[in-house]
């Protein structure tokens, strides 16, 4: 297990050494959403790297969840939702009709808005996913995923003497990081978060904001987020979204600064959002 | 005006006429509340009184019937009277159909012996001025309870010339009379039985001869029509419970998977709306149709037999059916969409995230509506009536295929006898008796929802 992290940490060591030349994870072209007859999101382009934190700012009803929720799909889920475009994992096409959705969701994970344990004990939340996948071949590696993923998540200290309890019973904090151990649980590549603090109190959003600089080490992560201050402060890059338009994407700190569209400078300045 | 007064800084004067209109409205608010809650008070005093009422008559009147009055006697089986062979036993080279011609051949004999003058002689034994009437001091008991006697000496053939203490059924118009639920006052033309019987009756129970004994009768024995005071439950209990069986086994999973196609599997369009509002609509068809269709279909076309637990079950799961539907599909509509998406969000396919998460979460709520559509079809009648199910069964049928009734049934058909003095309690009691099962149903399902429920 510690291997594991100090392979994960010398691999993302190596990704800062090159970082002028950042490996494509995923990427969109002219990502359309249609529900029922009205378009929400009007053709994105956009480009995620490996072992990024990417952040997705922009006011309520912009598109930027809509959008979040292409990357695995999510939106099949919705009645009359339509995608047209094209979303590459690796370069594969993710809408192909070969592609195992199960497959996918397994490999790019997704942690709500609310936290969503399930009504289960806090081990069986988090070996839900690994027995699911056969990723486990015996009681034992499942338990060692289990406090490896919990570990990860810095929920081990708290809860490793009550593994068999509920999960709802945890605070709201701790649930949304026992939601964020289960989402790493199964080893995805990418994790996709949407608007993961909006439902907790500013010391558990400071854990988890820590958690999330954490994990970008060896997980991609893309995540919806109202907060601009909680752009500025974990994420790399930072996307703008604006009635169903994606209008800049660039470094945390230019968007911050020196943003190129006026509109996005309208917003981060609080002139309307 | 308002608007004026709140304005900043207003004069004090016009503070406190805004303060005095302010209290004023409130006065009316706080009136319009008492008595908002004294309507709704008094509408469930009102339902709880009758629902008290209903319940202090039928035990009023149906508890007594759980207690019968039974003659506790010695009775002779006397050798004199009873003269019949040996039971036949096997003998060498006798093949078993002989044997069993013979035995049938021993038990006619037996059943021709005159059970009747062993149970006077049992009676004038305390009477001994009755001798002169046997006849009549015959009436005492049901007459069903010869039958005992032989079916005792056919189990038994040694008790001939032994005497037994038994427990014999009184006639139901003794136990009317006992009970005084006929007038006594009236002439003898309008009573059920001659006066020395009566005056018998009277005598044999301030002696402790007749006693009111808690009748198994009810429960063990069918219907009757010559006995009446042997007239029981049984059949119709019986009757009850393979219908039960019927609806649970086929209205609770057909009505729970066609619930999860429609609610999660199934793609919103105008078919699948169709459908939907044809559910809604069956279970608003009243059920008497439903009757109907099970003697068109299931007994005119599939040649099922009439008046069988088979039939009466196939319909009432056809009536249940939309019940269990709809609180299933209610039920599923109330999981929270988050165990959905957190399941499908860490690659559980669609069945994995029913069968795993929503199923589970939903069962109590399912389990609940089962057992409400089970217990609104047990007590269902009218759908009965057209299969044949009110036809009168003294017998406990023995598979769902057997003639049978049903426990409502049974009530309507006991409400109707001609003896009404006696089967007024009667009904009563085979009131209570459903409502027990009905109850007990309930309390069942209350059980289990508390004991799945669970919290997210």
């Amino acid at each position: 297990m510690e291997n594991d992290v100090m392979r994960a940490s010398l691999a993302s060591a190596e990704a800062a050494q090159n970082n002028h030349t950042p490996e494509l994870k995923m990427s969109a072209r002219d990502v359309r959403v249609f529900y029922g007859e009205s378009e929400a999101l009007h053709g994105v382009d956009l480009d995620i790297y490996a072992n990024e934190v990417l952040a997705f700012i922009g006011p309520s009803g912009c598109g930027k969840s809509t959008f979040l929720r292409c990357l695995n799909r999510m939106n099949d889920t919705i009645d009359g939702c339509r995608v047209t475009g094209r979303i590459e994992l690796d370069g594969e096409d993710i809408y192909d009709r070969r592609l195992d959705v199960v497959l996918l969701r397994a490999r790019v994970g997704m942690v709500f808005q609310k936290p969503n344990p399930f009504p289960k004990s806090i081990y069986e939340n988090i070996a839900y996913g690994p027995r699911l996948h056969g990723l486990a071949e015996s009681r034992a590696e499942l338990d060692e995923i289990v406090q490896r993923s919990l570990t990860r998540a810095g929920l081990w200290d708290e809860v490793k003497d009550r593994l068999d309890q509920p999960g709802t019973g945890l605070s709201g904090g701790q649930q949304q990081r026992l939601c964020i151990a289960r989402a790493i649980a199964v080893s995805p590549e990418v994790i996709l978060m949407d608007e993961p603090c909006s439902a907790l109190d500013p010391i558990a959003t400071a854990k988890v904001e820590q958690l999330i600089t954490e994990l970008s080490e060896s997980y991609t992560i893309v995540i919806v987020t109202h907060n601009m201050q909680q752009a500025a402060r974990i994420s790399k890059r930072t996307a703008f979204f604006h009635l169903g338009n994606l209008v800049e994407v660039d470094e945390t700190t230019k968007i911050f600064t020196t943003p190129s569209d006026s509109r996005t400078e309208d917003y981060i300045t609080g002139r309307f959002g | 005006m308002d608007i004026q007064q709140a304005q900043p800084n207003p004069p004090a004067a016009a503070s406190d006429k805004r303060r005095v209109r302010v209290e004023k409205s409130l006065q009316r608010r706080h009136r319009a509340e008492r008595r908002f809650r004294f309507i709704g008070m008094s509408a469930v005093v009102f339902g709880l009184g009758m629902v008290a009422l209903l319940f202090i008559s039928i035990l009023a009147k149906g508890l007594p019937a759980f207690w019968q009055a039974t003659v506790v006697t010695e009775v002779y089986f006397d050798p004199e009277i009873i003269r019949v062979d040996p039971r036949p036993v096997a003998q060498p080279g006798e093949s078993p159909a002989q044997l069993r011609e013979r035995e049938m051949a021993w038990q006619t004999q037996v059943t021709m012996v005159n059970w009747n003058r062993i149970l006077e002689d049992s009676l004038i034994a305390h009477l001994p001025e009755a001798a002169s009437a046997r006849p009549r001091v015959r009436q005492l008991v049901t007459s069903g309870e010869r039958f005992k006697l032989r079916d005792m000496v056919v189990e038994n053939p040694g008790l001939i010339g032994q005497r037994a203490q038994l427990k014999l059924l009184a006639d139901a118009n003794v136990d009317v009379w006992l009970k005084g639920n006929i007038d006594r006052s009236l002439p003898d033309a309008q009573q059920q039985l001659p006066p020395e019987v009566r005056a018998w009756a009277d005598q044999l129970y301030e002696r402790g001869v007749i006693q009111m004994r808690f009748s198994t009768t009810l429960f063990v024995n069918p219907d009757s029509r010559g006995s009446l005071a042997s007239a029981g439950l049984a059949g119709a209990f019986v009757g009850s419970l393979y219908m039960m069986l019927i609806v649970i086994l086929l209205a609770v999973p057909v009505g729970v998977a066609s619930a999860v196609y429609l609610e999660e599997f199934a793609p919103r369009n105008r078919f699948t709306d169709l459908i939907e509002v044809n559910i809604n609509n069956l279970a608003a068809v009243p059920s008497i149709i439903f009757g109907l269709l099970g003697a068109a279909v299931f007994i005119n076309w599939f040649g099922m037999p009439l008046s069988a637990p088979i039939v009466g079950g196939l319909v009432l799961s056809l009536m249940t059916l939309p019940t269990v539907i709809i609180a299933t599909r209610s039920t599923l509509k109330a999981i929270p969409p988050s165990i959905r998406q957190a399941a499908l969000g860490i690659g559980a396919s669609k069945v994995q995230t029913i069968l795993h998460h929503v199923l589970p979460l939903a069962l109590p709520g399912i389990l609940t509506g089962a057992i409400i559509g089970v217990a609104q079809a047990i007590g269902e009648t009218a759908p009965l009536l057209l299969i044949g199910m009110s036809a009168f069964v003294a017998a406990i049928p023995g598979t769902p295929f057997d003639q049978s009734t049903a426990l409502p049934v049974q009530i309507y058909l006991w409400q109707g006898n001609e003896l009404r003095n006696f089967f007024e309690a009667r009904t009563s009691a085979a009131i209570i008796v459903l409502l027990a099962l009905m109850l007990s149903l309930n309390a069942f399902a209350i059980w289990l929802r508390k004991r799945f429920e669970k919290r997210w």
